[in-house]
């Protein structure tokens, strides 16, 4: 018999803890095929953010430390400076990334690290319970702004890919999204790009990922993927931000 | 060995280099910076790794990252600056990873000033940042400490996979002495548990324990690592303290100036010794209550408004007077003036300290 589909080697057998219609899980799969595609379980070290995915070393087979909140590029760039043999991700939210550690992604990415960033960004803080984050939408409800996300009051949300582009130090920035097979596709490409460009030492990747939590936007899982077409994609077009993959030398 | 006049701040960093500091990760503050500066001139000749990092937040947490690979890692900082690695150290600390934090203190609270000072004991002695979980703090008194005491450190952190502290002041930072290196040997630590290294493994550094059972195992299991460097690490020097009525207790610089005093008053015929701490944590606290059950009368010096004081008093006999005498701000006490203190509290003008 003819095996068409199985667990990623570097994924564990175990349950995830998200919500249904949670788009970490897809997400988590795809890095964990890559890997695997890649032959780099051996040296691969992951990042766990503060947020829905700091447990993320529950599932992968693979070296894992936890930062604190916002600090895991400062943490994957202790990591790769002091084993540059090893593949470094780190995997943060969008409160961890473009909030709290804004200055850490920033320099991150000025230098030039020789990192892959996973950003996944649903508009909203998941693990304390549907806060703003600084990517949720404008009139969008949350918690802490109960009333919808006024710009008087509380700006407009962050364009990460936007923002990161304009730093010589970057290399490669792609939105994506994973609302349909096709877009799933498409993050799987991205992401592997990002990690490959990382193995050829051409510096700073990152993939902003637009994901569904349902659970904190107040919809059923069926309508996730809806809102993120209809909503977050008018704010947060998808596509290639920056890419000098096949400019950049192997040099870092 | 021939002896090297050298700056506080750049003998800790040759030591470090000495002691094997494989990546530094700092942020400029004054009074420490020549030590970044000298490291960021040295690191790259030997191979190693430099970066200054875009705030201290980031230093901490890069070296975080770095100790969690089992390599030797240092940063350095000053008082507001350490403030702010708080909470990196309190990660490192629940993670138990070994690295060595400097602290050049200056004045406080708030930006104070850049002169020397001795606020930051509580911070440095009991925690400092979140949770249940302690630093070895090593305070060296010259220049040859700071070298000494750098390559100690690199040491105990390892033996306890626990973050160790160096405690200096502006003064020792910039002061030049005359400095022997010595030639560390580096005891290969257990690597077991370390990430980035291929071992055929999944290893994972994280402080969180989402059970409170584990997480409250894991907070026994480290005051049982904190006691046994209670038991095992004290380090103190005493200084004419065999016949003495009274004996002050000062570290750092501040025990330079104690030093002085003490010969001064012994001139006078006065029998006064001193007892300097080298280890702020573990404290000597044995030897305090054995002297003071002597001479029922201690005096603590410090470049603060009052902090290990406290640690005395509770380590002194009953019945012990426990006195203070602080200056701070950036403001240092006289061998003079010390004396009058001591001749003050043998009179029995002292003021106890509330």
């Amino acid at each position: 018999m003819k095996t068409v589909y199985e667990r990623p080697k570097c994924l564990k057998d175990r349950h995830f803890h998200y919500c249904p219609g949670c788009g970490h899980g897809v997400i988590h799969k795809l890095i964990a095929e890559i890997i695997d595609e890649l032959g780099i379980q051996d040296r691969t070290v992951g990042v766990a953010p503060v947020g829905c995915a700091v447990f993320a070393y529950w599932y992968y087979d693979v070296d894992f430390s936890q930062a604190a909140h916002g600090r895991a590029p400062a943490v994957a760039t202790g990591i790769k400076r002091a084993k540059p043999d090893s593949i470094v991700f780190s995997y943060q939210g969008d409160g961890d990334l473009a909030a709290i550690g804004t200055a850490e992604i920033i320099h991150a990415a000025n230098r030039g690290e020789n990192i892959t960033v996973i950003f996944v960004n649903n508009a909203i803080y998941g693990m304390t319970g549907g806060q703003m984050a600084p990517t949720t939408l404008v009139g969008q409800k949350a918690s802490t702004a109960p009333y919808g996300r006024n710009p008087e009051n509380e700006g407009y949300p962050i364009k990460v890919c936007e923002l990161l582009s304009t730093l010589r130090g970057t290399t490669y920035l792609e939105r994506t999204a994973i609302t349909t097979p096709g877009s799933i596709i498409q993050t799987k490409k991205a992401i592997k790009k990002a990690f490959q460009n990382q193995l050829d030492g051409k510096g700073f990747s990152l993939v902003e990922v637009l994901s569904q939590c349902p659970t904190n936007w107040g919809m059923k899982p069926t309508d996730g993927t809806k809102f993120i077409k209809e909503q977050m994609m008018p704010v947060f077009p998808l596509g290639v931000y920056k890419d000098l993959s096949d400019e950049k030398g192997g040099s870092k | 060995m021939a002896k090297e006049f050298i700056k506080g701040n750049e003998a800790i960093g040759k030591a470090a280099i000495l002691a094997g500091l494989d990546c530094y990760f700092g942020y400029p503050i004054t009074p420490q910076s020549e030590l970044p500066e000298y490291l960021a001139a040295e690191m790259p000749k030997v191979g190693k790794t430099f970066l200054q990092a875009e705030s201290e937040v980031a230093a901490i947490n890069m070296v975080y990252g770095a100790a969690g690979t089992g390599i030797r890692v240092m940063t350095s900082s000053s008082s507001p600056g350490v403030s702010l690695k708080l909470e990196g150290i309190s990660y490192i600390a629940g993670a138990e990873l070994p690295c060595v934090v400097v602290n050049v203190q200056r004045g406080g609270p708030g930006l104070g000033n850049i002169a020397p000072e001795q606020g930051d004991y509580f911070q440095a002695t009991k925690g400092g940042g979140h949770g249940n979980y302690r630093l070895i703090v090593l305070a060296p008194d010259s220049g040859q400490e700071m070298a000494d005491f750098t390559m100690l450190a690199f040491d105990l952190a390892e033996k306890y996979r626990n973050p160790v502290m160096l405690l200096a002041d502006g003064y020792l930072g910039q002061m030049k002495e005359a400095v022997e290196f010595k030639k560390p040997e580096r005891k290969t630590p257990a690597n077991d548990w370390t990430i980035g290294n291929k071992l055929g493994k999944a290893n994972v550094i994280t402080s969180i324990d989402i059970e409170p059972e584990k997480l409250e195992k894991h907070n026994l299991n480290l005051l049982a690592k904190y006691n046994k460097i209670k038991e095992n690490e004290v380090r103190f020097e005493e200084f004419m303290t065999d016949d003495c009525e009274l004996f002050v207790v000062a570290y750092g610089i501040t025990s330079r100036v104690v030093r002085s005093a003490v010969e001064l008053a012994r001139e006078k015929g006065i029998k006064v010794g001193m007892l300097r701490p080298q280890t702020l944590f573990p404290f000597p606290k044995d030897i305090i209550n054995k002297l003071s059950e002597k001479t029922k009368k201690v005096l603590v010096c410090e470049l603060s408004t009052g902090q290990m004081v406290e640690d005395v008093q509770l380590s002194s006999a009953p019945g012990t007077d426990v006195y203070f005498y602080g200056r701070c701000g950036g403001m240092v006490p006289t061998d003079i003036e010390l004396v009058e203190q001591i001749e003050k509290i043998l009179e029995g003008k002292g003021e106890i300290f509330k």
